[in-house]
């Protein structure tokens, strides 16, 4: 991929009212686009001479209003995060954290997680920050998991596509998993795997750090460079996802993955998991396909399973982690959240 | 002359960071002594908790995230 050019900015600052104006007549549009979804495609698909009765013309369909769909949820999601984000900087998480017990605070940890802004090469700045404001080792854990496992993308897109329980389900047993995940090492007592130098800074005290104030305008500036950011990276994925989605819509006979991915196969969900730490990809670019693949029969638990492993167990994550924990501690963290989310494939099988 | 550190291990930004930094200061025609800090280590003796980090003659900046533009002009 190329480079990305440096965020040009508007020359005369942007007021209030404007901005609520334009997030007004933007949602506005949205609303009626997003209501729409299925008329467009249709009259798409008939413009271009097709019939949804043929296998091709049925993908095209798919892909006509999928692409759509997904892109508008996509980046309402993603504005709204970016502002929720400007209100929890993680100096401001750091002191909601400190001096948390165990429990009360893997829950606020794990819900923090969600909102809290940082990419995955800040994991271990984070980590010694919370650790050195008297941030338990257990909760530090319980955000550390849930930031990644609780996907903003992954949450739109089954939003989107599932509906609300299939969405609220994925919240509430990632948010459960990140906790349970925490008390678990919290219990283990294993502040002793830490690297030596990370004890050392663990000792002493935490910078006391001025936060910015923020005007609303830059709240939802924030908001548009989320969506140009996250938007702009994650659309030739979920462009490809929707196209491979549609062959699979269009061309695979119904029921063809019930053998292999179907919930009657006890072993999809731990080979599921398998499968996908070494791969790291974007929620976004497997949603669509889950999609398809459970049209076709494939259990919902067990593609979920495969997806939280590719987010939140990802070898590049592994490494990054490396440099302050000692090798039990990693085992042990891949281990709990391992067993979490073969936690969560089951119960998505069974209760679906 | 300013001496300018940005702190990162190394990810997109950081370096869409050092990229800026330069633009900026070569459009301002101002000299700087640009650094660019990796070690893990010597990132968190700044005690930030977010990358990329911003240190101007000693004294942190900026945290998480590329600045804006507008940031940078000010700082130089």
């Amino acid at each position: 991929m190329t480079t990305t050019q440096p965020i040009e900015y508007p020359p005369a600052p942007r007021t209030t009212a404007r901005w609520i104006t334009t997030i007004a007549v933007a949602a506005l549009a949205w609303v009626a686009l997003y209501s729409h979804l299925t008329e467009i495609a249709d009259a798409l698909v008939a413009a271009l001479g097709l019939s949804r009765a043929t296998h091709f013309g049925e993908a095209v369909h798919f892909f006509l209003y999928d692409t759509p769909k997904v892109l508008l949820l996509l980046t309402g999601i993603v504005f709204l995060m970016g502002v929720v984000q400007t209100f929890f900087a993680p100096e401001r998480t750091r002191a909601l954290l400190s001096g948390r017990r165990l429990g009360v605070g893997n829950a606020m940890a794990a819900s923090l997680g969600i909102v809290t802004p940082f990419c995955s090469c800040s994991a271990v700045p984070l980590f010694i920050g919370f650790l050195s404001a008297g941030v338990p080792l257990g909760v530090t854990f319980s955000f550390l998991i849930a930031a990644p496992m609780v996907n903003e993308v992954a949450l739109a897109l089954l939003f989107g596509l599932f509906g609300w329980k299939v969405a609220a389900l994925y919240l509430g047993l990632g948010l459960l998993v990140a906790i349970v995940a925490g008390l678990v090492i919290g219990k283990l007592k294993m502040e002793r795997h830490l690297e030596d130098w990370v004890r050392a800074i663990h000792a002493g005290e935490a910078a006391a750090h001025t936060g910015e104030r923020l005007s609303w305008v830059q709240r939802f500036e924030a908001g548009r460079d989320h969506v140009r950011e996250i938007v702009a990276k994650v659309w030739p994925y979920v462009l490809a996802g929707i196209a491979l989605g549609a062959g699979i819509h269009g061309y695979v006979p119904e029921d063809f993955m019930a053998s292999i991915m179907g919930r009657d196969a006890w072993w999809a969900v731990p080979a599921a998991v398998v499968l996908g730490v070494p791969m790291y990809t974007n929620a976004a670019g497997i949603i669509p396909i889950v999609e398809a693949l459970i049209g076709k029969g494939a259990a919902l638990g067990t593609v979920l399973a495969f997806m939280m492993a590719v987010i939140a167990l990802s070898a590049p994550e592994m490494i990054i982690l490396r440099k302050v924990l000692k090798p039990r501690l990693i085992a042990t963290f891949a281990g709990v959240v391992a067993s979490g989310i073969l936690l969560v494939g089951y119960v998505f099988n069974l209760v679906l | 002359m300013k001496n300018v550190k940005v702190l990162g291990t190394g990810c997109a930004n950081c370096k869409n960071t050092v990229k800026l930094i330069e633009e900026v200061a070569r459009a301002k025609g101002v000299e700087i002594a640009l650094e660019k800090v990796e070690d893990i280590q010597a990132i968190m003796s700044y005690k930030i908790m977010a990358t990329p980090g911003v240190v101007i003659d000693g004294q942190v900046v900026h945290t998480g995230g590329v600045p804006a533009r507008s940031k940078v002009e000010g700082w130089l």
